[in-house]
Protein backbone atom coordinates (compact mmCIF):
# COMPACT_ATOMS: atom_id res chain seq x y z
CA UNK A 1 0.00 0.00 0.00
CA UNK A 2 1.30 3.42 -1.23
CA UNK A 3 1.77 5.70 1.51
CA UNK A 4 2.53 8.76 -0.15
CA UNK A 5 -1.52 9.93 -0.27
CA UNK A 6 -1.74 10.27 3.41
CA UNK A 7 0.50 13.44 3.79
CA UNK A 8 -1.40 15.68 6.22
CA UNK A 9 -2.34 19.00 4.92
CA UNK A 10 0.05 20.71 6.67
CA UNK A 11 2.95 18.95 5.10
CA UNK A 12 1.40 19.15 1.38
CA UNK A 13 3.31 21.74 -0.64
CA UNK A 14 -0.07 22.72 -2.70
CA UNK A 15 1.20 23.90 -5.87
CA UNK A 16 5.04 23.93 -5.21
CA UNK A 17 3.81 27.43 -3.19
CA UNK A 18 3.30 28.23 0.41
CA UNK A 19 -0.36 26.50 1.06
CA UNK A 20 -2.87 27.42 -0.75
CA UNK A 21 -5.17 29.97 0.71
CA UNK A 22 -8.26 28.81 -0.48
CA UNK A 23 -7.89 25.02 -0.94
CA UNK A 24 -9.22 24.70 -4.42
CA UNK A 25 -8.33 24.58 -7.71
CA UNK A 26 -7.89 27.43 -9.61
CA UNK A 27 -10.94 27.11 -12.48
CA UNK A 28 -13.32 26.19 -9.87
CA UNK A 29 -12.06 29.61 -8.40
CA UNK A 30 -12.17 31.18 -11.21
CA UNK A 31 -16.11 30.00 -11.67
CA UNK A 32 -17.29 31.51 -8.64
CA UNK A 33 -16.06 34.41 -9.08
CA UNK A 34 -17.49 34.66 -12.70
CA UNK A 35 -20.96 33.51 -11.12
CA UNK A 36 -20.47 36.61 -8.69
CA UNK A 37 -20.39 38.68 -11.41
CA UNK A 38 -23.01 37.60 -13.05
CA UNK A 39 -25.13 37.43 -9.93
CA UNK A 40 -24.43 41.09 -10.31
CA UNK A 41 -25.97 41.12 -13.89
CA UNK A 42 -29.17 39.62 -12.85
CA UNK A 43 -28.81 41.67 -9.44
CA UNK A 44 -28.72 44.45 -12.10
CA UNK A 45 -32.06 43.21 -14.00
CA UNK A 46 -34.31 42.68 -11.04
CA UNK A 47 -33.73 45.63 -9.39
CA UNK A 48 -34.54 47.51 -12.25
CA UNK A 49 -37.49 45.78 -12.44
CA UNK A 50 -38.27 46.94 -8.73
CA UNK A 51 -37.02 50.58 -9.41
CA UNK A 52 -39.64 50.91 -12.46
CA UNK A 53 -42.32 49.29 -10.40
CA UNK A 54 -41.86 51.04 -7.40
CA UNK A 55 -42.28 54.26 -9.32
CA UNK A 56 -45.56 52.89 -11.32
CA UNK A 57 -48.96 53.57 -10.11
CA UNK A 58 -50.37 50.41 -11.50
CA UNK A 59 -49.16 47.02 -12.11
CA UNK A 60 -50.70 44.16 -13.94
CA UNK A 61 -51.64 41.00 -11.65
CA UNK A 62 -49.62 37.99 -12.77
CA UNK A 63 -52.09 35.60 -11.73
CA UNK A 64 -54.21 37.15 -14.66
CA UNK A 65 -51.48 37.05 -16.71
CA UNK A 66 -49.99 33.67 -16.18
CA UNK A 67 -52.68 31.65 -15.94
CA UNK A 68 -52.39 28.84 -19.10
CA UNK A 69 -50.65 25.73 -19.40
CA UNK A 70 -50.38 23.43 -21.91
CA UNK A 71 -53.70 21.24 -23.26
CA UNK A 72 -55.98 23.41 -20.66
CA UNK A 73 -59.05 23.38 -21.98
CA UNK A 74 -60.77 26.16 -23.43
CA UNK A 75 -61.54 28.76 -20.46
CA UNK A 76 -60.01 26.87 -17.40
CA UNK A 77 -57.28 29.16 -15.99
CA UNK A 78 -55.15 28.17 -13.58
CA UNK A 79 -53.00 30.90 -12.25
CA UNK A 80 -49.20 29.35 -10.48
CA UNK A 81 -49.74 26.20 -11.83
CA UNK A 82 -47.53 26.02 -14.86
CA UNK A 83 -44.74 28.20 -13.44
CA UNK A 84 -44.68 25.42 -10.20
CA UNK A 85 -44.15 22.52 -12.83
CA UNK A 86 -40.87 24.71 -14.24
CA UNK A 87 -39.20 25.40 -10.75
CA UNK A 88 -39.70 21.75 -9.79
CA UNK A 89 -38.06 20.77 -13.03
CA UNK A 90 -35.04 22.83 -11.96
CA UNK A 91 -34.75 21.86 -8.71
CA UNK A 92 -34.84 18.18 -9.60
CA UNK A 93 -32.55 18.80 -12.70
CA UNK A 94 -30.22 20.49 -9.78
CA UNK A 95 -30.65 17.27 -7.96
CA UNK A 96 -29.43 15.25 -9.99
CA UNK A 97 -26.65 17.65 -10.62
CA UNK A 98 -25.51 17.23 -6.54
CA UNK A 99 -25.62 13.48 -7.60
CA UNK A 100 -23.40 13.33 -11.01
CA UNK A 101 -21.05 15.69 -8.67
CA UNK A 102 -21.20 13.35 -5.98
CA UNK A 103 -20.44 10.07 -8.46
CA UNK A 104 -17.39 12.24 -9.94
CA UNK A 105 -15.86 12.24 -6.27
CA UNK A 106 -16.35 8.44 -6.16
CA UNK A 107 -14.59 8.33 -9.83
CA UNK A 108 -17.92 6.38 -10.96
CA UNK A 109 -18.32 7.11 -14.43
CA UNK A 110 -21.84 5.32 -15.05
CA UNK A 111 -23.88 7.10 -11.75
CA UNK A 112 -22.27 10.69 -13.54
CA UNK A 113 -23.12 10.10 -17.03
CA UNK A 114 -26.61 8.70 -15.97
CA UNK A 115 -27.00 12.07 -13.86
CA UNK A 116 -25.65 14.25 -16.28
CA UNK A 117 -28.38 12.82 -18.82
CA UNK A 118 -31.24 13.40 -16.05
CA UNK A 119 -29.64 16.63 -16.18
CA UNK A 120 -29.45 17.53 -19.12
CA UNK A 121 -32.87 16.13 -20.22
CA UNK A 122 -34.83 18.40 -17.32
CA UNK A 123 -33.13 21.36 -18.81
CA UNK A 124 -34.63 20.67 -21.85
CA UNK A 125 -37.83 19.80 -20.18
CA UNK A 126 -37.57 23.66 -18.58
CA UNK A 127 -36.39 25.23 -22.07
CA UNK A 128 -39.06 23.61 -23.66
CA UNK A 129 -41.70 24.85 -20.62
CA UNK A 130 -40.45 28.07 -21.38
CA UNK A 131 -40.91 28.15 -25.40
CA UNK A 132 -44.26 26.90 -24.55
CA UNK A 133 -44.96 29.99 -22.39
CA UNK A 134 -43.04 32.52 -24.40
CA UNK A 135 -45.15 31.39 -27.47
CA UNK A 136 -48.39 31.64 -25.74
CA UNK A 137 -48.14 34.80 -24.66
CA UNK A 138 -47.01 36.08 -27.73
CA UNK A 139 -50.00 34.77 -29.11
CA UNK A 140 -52.04 36.78 -26.52
CA UNK A 141 -50.49 39.85 -28.15
CA UNK A 142 -47.77 40.21 -25.57
CA UNK A 143 -44.06 41.05 -26.51
CA UNK A 144 -41.27 43.34 -26.11
CA UNK A 145 -42.92 46.75 -27.05
CA UNK A 146 -46.39 45.43 -26.93
CA UNK A 147 -48.98 45.07 -23.75
CA UNK A 148 -52.05 43.68 -23.75
CA UNK A 149 -52.44 43.42 -20.53
CA UNK A 150 -54.16 45.74 -17.97
CA UNK A 151 -53.04 46.99 -14.54
CA UNK A 152 -54.81 44.76 -11.86
CA UNK A 153 -57.36 47.85 -10.58
CA UNK A 154 -58.19 48.27 -14.38
CA UNK A 155 -56.12 51.01 -15.19
CA UNK A 156 -53.76 51.22 -18.90
CA UNK A 157 -50.46 49.27 -18.35
CA UNK A 158 -47.06 50.83 -19.66
CA UNK A 159 -44.98 48.50 -22.43
CA UNK A 160 -42.30 47.69 -18.62
CA UNK A 161 -44.11 45.12 -17.60
CA UNK A 162 -43.49 43.00 -20.61
CA UNK A 163 -40.50 44.38 -21.60
CA UNK A 164 -38.69 42.92 -18.36
CA UNK A 165 -40.72 39.58 -18.29
CA UNK A 166 -39.28 38.71 -21.70
CA UNK A 167 -35.43 40.29 -21.44
CA UNK A 168 -35.06 39.01 -18.03
CA UNK A 169 -36.96 35.30 -18.42
CA UNK A 170 -34.83 35.37 -22.03
CA UNK A 171 -31.79 36.09 -20.53
CA UNK A 172 -32.34 33.34 -17.76
CA UNK A 173 -33.49 31.14 -20.68
CA UNK A 174 -30.18 31.93 -22.42
CA UNK A 175 -28.34 30.62 -19.33
CA UNK A 176 -30.54 27.81 -19.04
CA UNK A 177 -29.48 26.78 -23.12
CA UNK A 178 -25.75 27.41 -21.78
CA UNK A 179 -25.98 25.09 -18.76
CA UNK A 180 -27.77 22.35 -21.41
CA UNK A 181 -24.47 22.64 -24.04
CA UNK A 182 -21.68 23.02 -21.62
CA UNK A 183 -23.71 19.76 -19.98
CA UNK A 184 -23.59 17.40 -22.84
CA UNK A 185 -20.13 18.70 -23.61
CA UNK A 186 -19.15 17.29 -20.17
CA UNK A 187 -21.19 14.51 -20.89
CA UNK A 188 -19.16 13.55 -24.63
CA UNK A 189 -16.31 13.95 -22.57
CA UNK A 190 -17.05 11.63 -19.45
CA UNK A 191 -18.35 9.02 -22.19
CA UNK A 192 -14.79 9.70 -23.68
CA UNK A 193 -13.25 8.65 -20.95
CA UNK A 194 -11.37 12.50 -20.70
CA UNK A 195 -11.96 12.67 -16.94
CA UNK A 196 -10.85 8.63 -16.03
CA UNK A 197 -7.28 10.06 -18.06
CA UNK A 198 -7.36 13.25 -15.44
CA UNK A 199 -7.86 11.04 -12.55
CA UNK A 200 -10.39 13.65 -11.57
CA UNK A 201 -13.97 14.86 -12.29
CA UNK A 202 -13.22 18.16 -11.24
CA UNK A 203 -15.08 19.84 -14.57
CA UNK A 204 -18.22 18.59 -13.51
CA UNK A 205 -17.98 20.28 -10.57
CA UNK A 206 -17.45 23.48 -12.79
CA UNK A 207 -20.12 22.65 -14.86
CA UNK A 208 -22.52 21.85 -11.49
CA UNK A 209 -21.55 25.21 -10.02
CA UNK A 210 -23.14 27.24 -13.17
CA UNK A 211 -26.17 25.04 -13.31
CA UNK A 212 -26.69 25.60 -9.40
CA UNK A 213 -26.39 29.02 -9.89
CA UNK A 214 -28.93 28.79 -13.12
CA UNK A 215 -30.92 27.36 -11.03
CA UNK A 216 -30.45 29.69 -7.95
CA UNK A 217 -31.19 32.91 -10.55
CA UNK A 218 -34.77 31.16 -11.16
CA UNK A 219 -35.39 31.16 -7.40
CA UNK A 220 -35.27 34.57 -8.11
CA UNK A 221 -36.67 35.58 -11.01
CA UNK A 222 -40.05 32.92 -10.54
CA UNK A 223 -40.52 34.63 -6.90
CA UNK A 224 -40.18 38.46 -8.24
CA UNK A 225 -42.01 37.77 -11.42
CA UNK A 226 -45.03 35.23 -10.51
CA UNK A 227 -45.43 35.94 -6.91
CA UNK A 228 -44.66 39.37 -5.74
CA UNK B 1 -4.24 -3.94 4.71
CA UNK B 2 -5.71 -2.88 7.88
CA UNK B 3 -5.21 1.25 7.39
CA UNK B 4 -7.12 0.73 3.55
CA UNK B 5 -9.79 -0.88 5.34
CA UNK B 6 -9.93 2.32 7.62
CA UNK B 7 -9.86 4.22 4.69
CA UNK B 8 -12.61 2.47 3.08
CA UNK B 9 -14.73 2.82 5.80
CA UNK B 10 -14.53 6.11 6.35
CA UNK B 11 -15.16 6.58 2.81
CA UNK B 12 -18.16 5.08 3.14
CA UNK B 13 -19.33 6.82 5.82
CA UNK B 14 -18.71 9.90 4.41
CA UNK B 15 -20.44 8.77 1.54
CA UNK B 16 -23.46 7.98 3.29
CA UNK B 17 -23.49 11.63 4.73
CA UNK B 18 -23.38 13.03 1.63
CA UNK B 19 -26.09 11.36 0.38
CA UNK B 20 -28.07 12.17 2.98
CA UNK B 21 -27.27 15.78 3.44
CA UNK B 22 -28.47 16.01 -0.61
CA UNK B 23 -31.94 14.36 0.45
CA UNK B 24 -32.34 16.57 2.97
CA UNK B 25 -31.88 19.38 1.16
CA UNK B 26 -33.90 18.36 -1.75
CA UNK B 27 -36.23 18.02 0.48
CA UNK B 28 -36.34 21.43 2.62
CA UNK B 29 -35.93 23.27 -1.08
CA UNK B 30 -39.36 21.14 -1.97
CA UNK B 31 -40.81 22.29 1.02
CA UNK B 32 -40.16 26.18 0.50
CA UNK B 33 -41.19 26.16 -2.43
CA UNK B 34 -44.73 24.47 -1.80
CA UNK B 35 -44.70 27.13 1.33
CA UNK B 36 -44.66 30.07 -1.24
CA UNK B 37 -46.98 28.46 -3.59
CA UNK B 38 -49.50 27.50 -0.64
CA UNK B 39 -48.82 31.64 -0.35
CA UNK B 40 -49.08 32.78 -3.34
CA UNK B 41 -52.21 30.83 -3.98
CA UNK B 42 -53.94 32.28 -0.84
CA UNK B 43 -52.85 36.04 -1.42
CA UNK B 44 -55.03 35.79 -4.61
CA UNK B 45 -58.19 35.91 -2.89
CA UNK B 46 -56.87 38.44 0.04
CA UNK B 47 -57.54 42.40 -0.68
CA UNK B 48 -55.94 43.95 2.58
CA UNK B 49 -52.98 45.38 0.86
CA UNK B 50 -51.27 45.21 4.36
CA UNK B 51 -51.41 41.78 4.79
CA UNK B 52 -50.83 40.78 1.20
CA UNK B 53 -47.82 42.91 1.85
CA UNK B 54 -46.85 41.08 5.05
CA UNK B 55 -46.85 37.49 3.01
CA UNK B 56 -44.98 39.46 0.02
CA UNK B 57 -42.53 39.60 2.87
CA UNK B 58 -42.87 35.98 4.09
CA UNK B 59 -42.29 34.91 0.96
CA UNK B 60 -39.02 37.01 0.24
CA UNK B 61 -37.52 35.29 3.26
CA UNK B 62 -38.47 32.27 2.11
CA UNK B 63 -36.80 32.99 -1.37
CA UNK B 64 -33.60 34.28 0.30
CA UNK B 65 -33.82 30.84 2.53
CA UNK B 66 -33.79 29.10 -0.51
CA UNK B 67 -30.72 30.57 -2.23
CA UNK B 68 -29.00 29.93 1.26
CA UNK B 69 -29.57 26.30 0.14
CA UNK B 70 -28.66 26.28 -3.01
CA UNK B 71 -25.43 27.92 -2.04
CA UNK B 72 -24.72 26.37 1.09
CA UNK B 73 -24.66 23.09 0.08
CA UNK B 74 -25.73 22.35 -3.37
CA UNK B 75 -22.66 24.86 -4.45
CA UNK B 76 -20.69 23.10 -1.50
CA UNK B 77 -19.80 26.87 -0.17
CA UNK B 78 -20.65 26.04 3.22
CA UNK B 79 -17.63 23.45 3.07
CA UNK B 80 -15.19 25.62 1.40
CA UNK B 81 -12.39 27.45 3.24
CA UNK B 82 -13.78 30.33 5.77
CA UNK B 83 -11.46 32.95 3.36
CA UNK B 84 -13.30 31.80 -0.11
CA UNK B 85 -16.82 32.23 1.40
CA UNK B 86 -15.54 35.47 2.19
CA UNK B 87 -14.66 36.79 -0.97
CA UNK B 88 -17.41 35.86 -2.46
CA UNK B 89 -20.16 36.96 0.46
CA UNK B 90 -18.30 40.35 1.21
CA UNK B 91 -18.42 41.87 -2.28
CA UNK B 92 -22.81 40.50 -2.60
CA UNK B 93 -23.20 42.78 0.10
CA UNK B 94 -23.13 45.61 -1.56
CA UNK B 95 -26.59 44.66 -2.62
CA UNK B 96 -27.89 45.38 0.71
CA UNK B 97 -27.11 48.84 -0.58
CA UNK B 98 -28.14 48.53 -4.10
CA UNK B 99 -31.97 47.28 -3.39
CA UNK B 100 -32.70 49.86 -1.04
CA UNK B 101 -31.35 52.73 -2.68
CA UNK B 102 -32.83 52.21 -5.98
CA UNK B 103 -35.85 50.86 -4.60
CA UNK B 104 -36.43 53.95 -2.44
CA UNK B 105 -35.49 55.84 -5.65
CA UNK B 106 -38.32 54.59 -7.37
CA UNK B 107 -41.02 55.46 -4.75
CA UNK B 108 -39.58 58.87 -4.24
CA UNK B 109 -39.66 59.18 -8.02
CA UNK B 110 -43.41 57.84 -8.31
CA UNK B 111 -44.08 60.38 -5.47
CA UNK B 112 -42.93 63.71 -6.91
CA UNK B 113 -44.47 62.21 -10.69
CA UNK B 114 -47.72 61.90 -8.62
CA UNK B 115 -47.68 65.32 -6.88
CA UNK B 116 -45.61 67.36 -9.69
CA UNK B 117 -47.23 65.41 -13.12
CA UNK B 118 -50.81 65.98 -12.88
CA UNK B 119 -51.27 63.62 -16.48
CA UNK B 120 -49.35 60.95 -14.63
CA UNK B 121 -51.87 60.98 -11.94
CA UNK B 122 -54.44 60.96 -14.09
CA UNK B 123 -53.75 58.34 -16.37
CA UNK B 124 -53.25 55.58 -13.31
CA UNK B 125 -57.27 56.89 -12.19
CA UNK B 126 -58.56 56.47 -15.94
CA UNK B 127 -60.27 52.45 -15.97
CA UNK B 128 -59.60 51.23 -19.33
CA UNK B 129 -63.31 49.94 -20.74
CA UNK B 130 -62.49 45.85 -20.89
CA UNK B 131 -63.87 44.15 -24.38
CA UNK B 132 -63.45 40.55 -23.77
CA UNK B 133 -62.97 38.65 -26.47
CA UNK B 134 -61.65 34.69 -26.24
CA UNK B 135 -59.34 34.49 -29.30
CA UNK B 136 -56.36 37.45 -29.70
CA UNK B 137 -56.65 37.96 -25.70
CA UNK B 138 -58.19 41.38 -24.23
CA UNK B 139 -58.63 44.19 -26.57
CA UNK B 140 -59.64 47.17 -24.72
CA UNK B 141 -60.08 51.17 -25.78
CA UNK B 142 -57.42 52.70 -24.62
CA UNK B 143 -58.70 56.33 -23.13
CA UNK B 144 -57.43 58.64 -25.42
CA UNK B 145 -54.64 60.15 -22.66
CA UNK B 146 -53.39 57.31 -21.91
CA UNK B 147 -52.12 56.07 -25.39
CA UNK B 148 -48.65 57.99 -25.52
CA UNK B 149 -46.45 60.46 -23.69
Amino acid sequence: MSTTTTASPNEAKLWGGGKSPFNVEYGKLMMWYFLMSDAFTFGAFLISYGTVRFSTNGWPNSNEVFRSFPFAPEGVHAPLVFVSVMTFILIVSSVTMVLAVHAGHNMDKKGVVRNMILTIIGGIAFLSCQAWEWNHLFHEGAWWGRNPFLNADGTASSTNFTNFFFTITGFHGFHVFSGVVINIIMLIMTLMDKFEQRGHYLMIEKAGLYWHFVDLVWVFVFTIFYLL
Amino acid sequence: MSHSHNADANHEANNAAAISEIKKVTIILSVLTLIELVLGFWMMGIASESLRLAIKGVIVILMMAKAFYIVAYFMHLKHEVKNLIMTIIVPLLLFVWFIGAFLWDGGSFRNLRNSYDPYFKAQSTIKVEKKESKHGGTTHEVAPAAEKH
